[in-house]
């Protein structure tokens, strides 16, 4: 994916954040954020003008949750599984995504359209069991209702 | 009681300046600014608040101490990285009523002596971080953030930092090393932040529900503040109630309330019958006392601790070992590696555990994990390590029964 995507707002964020190494992370966000993964040119990129190694910059992307060097699907799902969820039944939401959508935890399907990922504790736990898909939220989750939501996806 | 840091939820848009302003919003940063920063401190200081993040460090002294060191650089950062699985009440905080946060905010900085803070919002709240950055927008406009605040000689900015995606940087010194571009790995200490912090300059971290005591404290005072609710640790308290409960949710009610008043006249109840607790998240011991009082103190003697105050309730249909295991898959998952104790740790608790879970422990094992957890309470370097077997050890201890039952024969 080219820089025309994402060059803009990391120049911006340089400049409110300064080129140090304290603007790394919220860069990376901003890249995350416009491509759904960071591309090695963007690291290049961020090397280049924060003078921060690549294995640092690796370094980072690999110890957030949020951030990844993989390309992700249209809709990347998040289900919590924390306690308060767990409590309420998030495993059987898990299952019923996994057969709807015919990937495991973790997967991305063939065409792009839906990554899956388990992730901790959404602060959510209010509305048990409880899932994200991009920056939505779905609450009191049910097998029906699961299904009905991958439903209006696909569509 | 009266609610003091949800007495704006459920006015409409109560996020708006006018509507903060409207009940009398920005005036405690009016009185903090006529006082001395020590004074401000001092009456901190007499409030007897303690942090509400999880470690309950008195608020007062950690400004004192960040006042009080020489370097001239200095930060205050408020800490929304909330994480801890069963809290959800900074949530309820940054939607609701932000300007009470950012002016709690002001009156720290001016406190401590710095004129830059920061808000570390946990990156999957995306509604919270909108409405805080509207938020700081509106206090800038109407001169609350920015140079000469009030016509004072003190200016004030702050600036939001996201996180992506790790519980780890909840805890302080991660949540410094993330906001410096590392990864969010937690520091040895000392020093700690109030002497070095960010960028190696003192820095006093609060936790969000911590600085919404603030207001309050410089309206009424100190004294006003220590009567409220438990003498030991005084104040109200924002209990995240969540698991197998009627009615989950975040209350306001102050310290001292006993579990059983929690969950029955506020939670309407258990789903199904009570078996235990986790008063504190899943960093906590389980609790099976309905009576115990939920204050710092109290819950700390009944061999707990209080941390967040996210209130998880376990049902009698629920297997512990089940409950144990999943705490341990999230610490595994949540270690960040730097101490070779709590990654190698929680790894093979986990992998024991779920030997357990699948009917093929070994009898041995079980007092094998209760050593395990003291090791790691000694030595890892960060509360998630010291915390991550609390959960697992208390459950064996309480319901040792059931593991027993899935020991291989």
């Amino acid at each position: 994916m080219g820089i025309s995507v994402w060059g803009t707002k990391v120049d911006e964020t340089m400049e409110s954040w300064g080129k140090s190494k304290e603007a790394l992370l919220p860069c990376l966000e901003v890249i995350q954020e416009a491509c759904g993964h960071i591309p090695q040119e963007a690291i290049t990129y961020l090397r280049e003008n924060l003078a921060v190694p690549s294995i640092d910059i690796y370094g980072v992307i690999t110890f957030y949750g949020m951030l990844t060097t993989k390309e992700q699907g249209k809709y990347v799902i998040r289900i919590c599984d924390s306690l308060p969820c767990y409590l309420n039944k998030s495993d059987g939401v898990l299952g019923v995504t996994e057969k709807e959508l015919g990937i495991k935890a973790g997967e991305t399907s063939a065409d792009r359209e839906f990554t899956l990922e388990v992730v901790p504790c959404l602060g959510l736990c209010d509305k048990a069991p409880a899932m994200m898909i991009n920056d939505e939220i779905y609450e009191n989750l049910t097998d029906g209702s699961i299904k009905e939501i991958i439903a209006e996806l696909k569509r | 009681m009266e609610r003091i840091l949800t007495k704006n939820v459920g006015k409409p848009n109560s996020q708006d300046i006018e509507v903060y302003l409207g009940g009398g919003g920005y005036k405690a940063l009016e009185k903090a600014l006529g006082m001395k920063p020590e004074d401000v401190i001092a009456e901190v200081k007499k409030s007897k608040l303690v942090g509400r993040g999880g470690a309950a460090f008195p608020a007062g002294l950690k400004w004192e101490f960040t006042r009080r060191e020489s370097a001239e650089a200095k930060f205050i950062v408020c800490n929304a990285d909330e994480g801890e699985p069963g809290t959800f009440k900074d949530r309820v905080i940054l939607l609701n009523d932000p300007h009470m946060l950012l002016e709690a905010l002001v009156i720290g900085g001016y406190a401590i002596g710095t004129s830059k803070g920061f808000i570390y919002i946990r990156g999957e709240y995306y509604r919270e971080i909108e409405t805080v950055e509207k938020a700081i927008e509106q206090a800038k406009a109407k001169g609350y953030l920015g140079n000469n605040i009030l016509g004072s000689d003190f200016s004030f900015d702050v600036q939001l930092y996201k996180g992506a995606g790790a519980y780890v940087c909840g805890e302080e010194t991660g949540l410094l090393e993330s906001m410096e571009g590392n990864r969010g790995c937690p520091d040895c200490r000392p020093p700690f932040p109030a002497q070095a912090g960010f960028l190696g300059k003192p820095t006093a971290v609060n936790n969000v529900e911590t600085l919404c005591n603030i207001p309050a404290i410089m309206t009424n005072g100190g004294d006003w503040y220590s009567r409220i609710g438990s003498p030991d640790s005084p104040g109200p308290k924002l209990f995240c109630l969540s698991g197998q409960v009627n009615n989950p949710g975040v209350y306001e009610l102050p310290m001292g309330i006993t579990l059983r008043e929690l969950v029955e006249n506020h939670g309407e109840g258990v789903k199904g019958e009570f078996k235990a607790a986790l008063p504190g998240g899943v960093s906590s011991s389980l609790l099976a006392n309905l009576d115990t009082k939920l204050d710092y103190r109290s819950v700390a003697k009944a061999g707990s601790m209080l941390g967040s105050g996210a209130v998880i309730v376990i049902n009698k249909d629920t297997s512990m070992i089940d409950v144990a295991k999943n705490t341990i898959d999230f610490f595994a998952h949540e270690s960040c590696g730097k101490c070779s104790v709590c990654r190698e740790g929680t790894r093979r608790a986990r992998e024991i555990l779920t030997r357990f879970s699948n009917g093929g422990g070994k009898a041995e094992e079980l007092d094998l994990l209760l050593e395990l957890g003291e090791v790691m309470y000694d030595t890892a370097c960060c509360g998630l390590g010291q915390a991550s077997m609390n959960a697992t050890a208390s459950a064996i201890r309480l319901f040792g029964k059931e593991f027993e039952q899935k020991v291989r024969k």
